[in-house]
């Protein structure tokens, strides 16, 4: 019982980055109609918001220590951030530490602006155009944006740790009365979830309950028919791509405590979230978030030793058997509308 | 149709001359080499040589390919007579007199492995047959170097790894035409068993997880074998997919397995995850079995701990060759690369360095470009003064034996490049090992055309 909560709950952070992801994915596809394959880029382009605000903070001069020598034999030179010497050393330290969430307001105008250029700057110029020159040009988008990323910051994993307040795990199962140690989970882990939780809630509630959200609604169910009545669904589309933009790359931001960002980590998340949009229902919001987490947790347990042991190789493949169970018994995925997919 | 007549003369004539070629002691062969210079693949003119350097430029290992790089053009600046010499001066052999190799000037070509085995036999080959490369090198992945190895050995051209770790690059798919200063998996478990018993003690459950391609089988194995020796029992071993990011799917259940040693067999992005994710699970906060719960990393790299930032810290593994050690070699090679980059040299850096000067040295020894004689030449070379001090490259399987670093994450690091401290330096007699026991043959030497 106990190893079976502990990977729902490690599926549900997994499920957390699947589903924001795959969120903005199914928001473009369903107003744009775009297939968007340089959505990872985004994700990935967000953590790097994240590890370019910890740079910023951390800008520093150089003091020489003469105790000390560098590996050459020379006195050593001291990085001392500007933020220390602005703010004392213990409100500079706090500052640094607190990078990652700082990297949420950081990311977002720079994610919105970047969304938008993306969409007036190269996609547009794809509506019209069939599905494979889409996922042609927004795949050569997603592999130029990496390149550029490791031009400027390298290949290898760059740390970008979680303030030192949610460092460490808390005994989950001692709460629910199992033996200690049994069901641990990292803070930082349960504030993702949280988080993503957090920002779904906010895209159904601006989509739900705004005037704005109601004409996108509109305009993803018969686009057409709000144009005639006036009301310029390009624009609030083009918003829409910005907006969508934002999710992906707060997902980033957040994630990077989680995992060392790099370069290539859009693309880890690519294929994954793809297959998720396509079980949850192309253009089905619910669907997405519902098949992330759904996911998250399959892959969770088929990661498990005695899985494994039962069925070898199957943590590679579960998602993909999934998606072709679910492809061949409910083409327009679990909560698509009828039609989509399925001509 | 041709008529072919064996005669008793004939035979015992051809069988007395190959029988005598065979019987032939090495040493005067080696002579025999000077002055041949055709007859091989990429016979060098009389003005310059080309070496192929043949590095990740793309791909998740193009940091480590740029050091490999960095070092690979300091070497040949050293061999021209360039810079301030490197280990030239340090290093106990004495052919190398900053006029390239065998009076030849050095020019060299690079290739993009792209951490692909594919990719990297193409560049090794355009190298080989566009660039007249007579000598291949490089690499940072243990199934790339025994591709590009066996490749080698097909076209007739020497084969210098670079960074890989497997056992099978001498081990069973070892090559004649190939050559190993790096260390392997059997060594890394070798060194590092008795230092974990010292500080761990030998009453412990580990629980494996390791790679899931040949590099990580074959740690996995050496530091099984060698744990269990001592009395350590191994709880679990799970193969992780090689493309995994997020490992707290397999890190989550450790603890609830009893183990209280979590040994990562994982190298580069795929180390720093795994570790990443175990401290942030708490693992090394926890007490199991009444003991403090302990992560051990059994290959180490600089360049890669970098990316799991302070996680390293107080986390034993092995490393091939570290930028503090203060043998001459090893100081000199230092201040020759950081004056030059203006950081340290990694492990890759040095093993790569030291290859291109084995590679030349034995040229010269050999008086011939031959790979055959280059061959002979390295065979049970015994070396001193490139930063590991008294070193055998093994005639029956072309890989070097040498002492092997055992460090630790560091606990306060000066600096980004300060990251892993040595703990011990472990003889080389302690991880020196039979070279029948992981199979394969070397076969003939290949000189190509």
């Amino acid at each position: 019982m106990d190893a079976i909560i502990l990977q729902i709950l490690n599926g549900l952070d997994k499920g957390s980055a699947y589903a924001l992801i795959a969120l903005g994915l199914t928001l473009i596809f369903g107003t744009l109609g775009v297939v968007n394959f340089a959505h990872g880029a985004l994700f990935m382009i967000g953590a790097f918001c994240a590890v370019t605000l910890q740079r910023i903070l951390t800008l520093s001069y150089q003091v020489v220590d003469e105790t000390k020598t560098d590996f050459l034999g020379n006195p050593l030179k001291v990085d001392v951030p500007y933020v220390h010497a602005w703010f004392g050393e213990a409100t500079g330290a706090a500052i640094i530490d607190w990078a990652v969430p700082l990297a949420i307001l950081f990311a977002i105008p720079i994610m919105i602006a970047f969304g938008f250029i993306m969409e007036r700057g190269l996609i547009k110029h794809f509506y019209k155009r069939p599905h494979a020159d889409q996922i042609l040009v927004t795949f050569g988008l997603a592999i130029v944006l990496q390149e550029i990323i490791k031009a400027f910051y390298g290949a290898n994993p760059i740390p970008t740790p979680a303030p030192d307040a949610f460092a460490g795990s808390f005994d989950f199962g001692a709460l629910l009365g199992f033996a200690e140690n049994t069901i641990i989970y990292p803070y930082w882990r349960l504030v993702y979830f949280v988080f993503a939780l957090v920002i779904i809630a906010a895209v159904f509630a601006f989509l739900q309950f705004t005037t704005f959200g109601m004409v996108v609604r509109a305009g993803m169910a018969d686009r057409e028919t709000v144009g005639l009545l006036g009301i310029n669904i390009d624009r609030r589309f083009t918003i829409m791509f910005g907006i969508a933009a934002a999710v992906a790359g707060l997902a980033g931001v957040m994630y990077t405590p989680i995992n060392s960002p790099n370069y290539h980590m859009g693309m880890d998340f690519l294929v994954l979230s793809f297959v998720v949009v396509v079980v949850g229902g192309m253009g089905s919001l619910p669907g997405a978030v519902l098949a992330g987490f759904l996911l998250g947790v399959l892959e969770s347990f088929a990661s498990m030793k005695e899985v494994i042991d039962l069925i070898p190789g199957i943590n590679q493949i579960v998602i993909y058997l999934v998606a072709i169970i679910i492809l061949l018994t409910r083409p327009r995925g679990l909560m698509g509308r009828k039609g989509v997919m399925e001509e | 149709m041709p008529k072919t007549t064996l005669t008793r003369r004939g035979v015992l004539k051809t069988g007395t001359v190959a029988g005598g070629a065979l019987a032939m002691p090495t040493i005067f062969t080696g002579a025999s080499w000077a002055g041949s210079h055709t007859g091989f693949t990429n016979a060098p003119g009389d003005s310059e040589v080309v070496l192929g350097f043949n590095v990740p430029q793309s791909g998740p290992y193009a940091d480590e390919g740029a050091d490999e790089l960095r070092a690979y053009e300091l070497a040949v600046e050293h061999l021209n007579g360039g810079g301030d010499g490197g280990m030239i001066p340090t290093f106990s052999s004495k052919t190398l007199d900053g006029t390239g190799i065998l009076g030849r000037e050095v020019k060299y070509v690079t290739g993009d492995t792209q951490t692909k085995s594919d990719a990297a036999r193409a560049s090794a080959r355009s190298m080989i047959e566009k660039d007249g490369a007579i000598m291949i090198t490089g690499g940072s992945s243990s199934g790339v170097a025994v591709a590009v190895q066996a490749l080698c050995q097909e076209a007739g051209v020497i084969f210098m790894a670079g960074l890989t770790h497997s056992n099978d690059t001498t081990g069973k798919d070892k090559k004649a035409n190939g050559f190993r200063h790096f260390f392997n998996s059997y060594m890394s478990g070798a060194a590092l068993a008795p230092i974990l018993a010292n500080n761990y003690g030998t009453d412990r459950k580990a629980y494996h997880l390791t790679a899931d391609y040949n590099w990580g089988y074959t740690t996995e194995e050496a530091v099984k074998t060698s744990t269990e020796a001592m009395g350590w029992e191994t709880v679990a071993a799970v193969k992780t997919p090689l493309t995994q990011t997020d490992f707290s799917s397999y890190i989550a259940p450790v603890l609830q397995s009893g183990a209280d040693v979590l040994v990562l067999n994982h190298y580069g992005g795929n180390m720093v995850n795994s570790l990443t994710n175990a401290v942030q699970f708490g693992l090394r906060e926890k007490e199991v079995n009444g003991k403090n719960f302990e992560i051990i990393v059994p290959l180490y790299s600089r360049l890669m701990a970098r990316g799991a930032g302070e996680n390293v810290k107080g986390i034993f593994g092995s490393t091939n060759w570290h930028w503090s050690l203060q043998d001459e070699g090893s100081k000199a090679f230092v201040k020759s690369f950081g004056t030059k980059y203006g950081f340290p040299p990694s492990q890759a850096a040095h093993t790569t360095y030291c290859q291109t000067l084995l590679y030349a040295d034995a040229v010269n020894r050999a008086g011939s470009f031959n790979p055959c004689a280059v061959v002979e030449a390295l065979e049970g070379f015994e070396f001193d003064g490139l930063g590991n001090g008294p070193t055998l490259y093994r005639a029956e399987d072309h890989q070097c034996f040498k002492d092997v670093l055992v460090v630790k994450g560091k606990e306060n690091p000066t600096s980004e490049f300060d990251l892993l401290e040595i703990v011990e330096i472990t003889p080389v007699a302690q991880v020196t090992y039979d070279a029948s026991i992981f199979g394969g043959e070397l076969g003939a030497c290949n000189p190509g055309a």
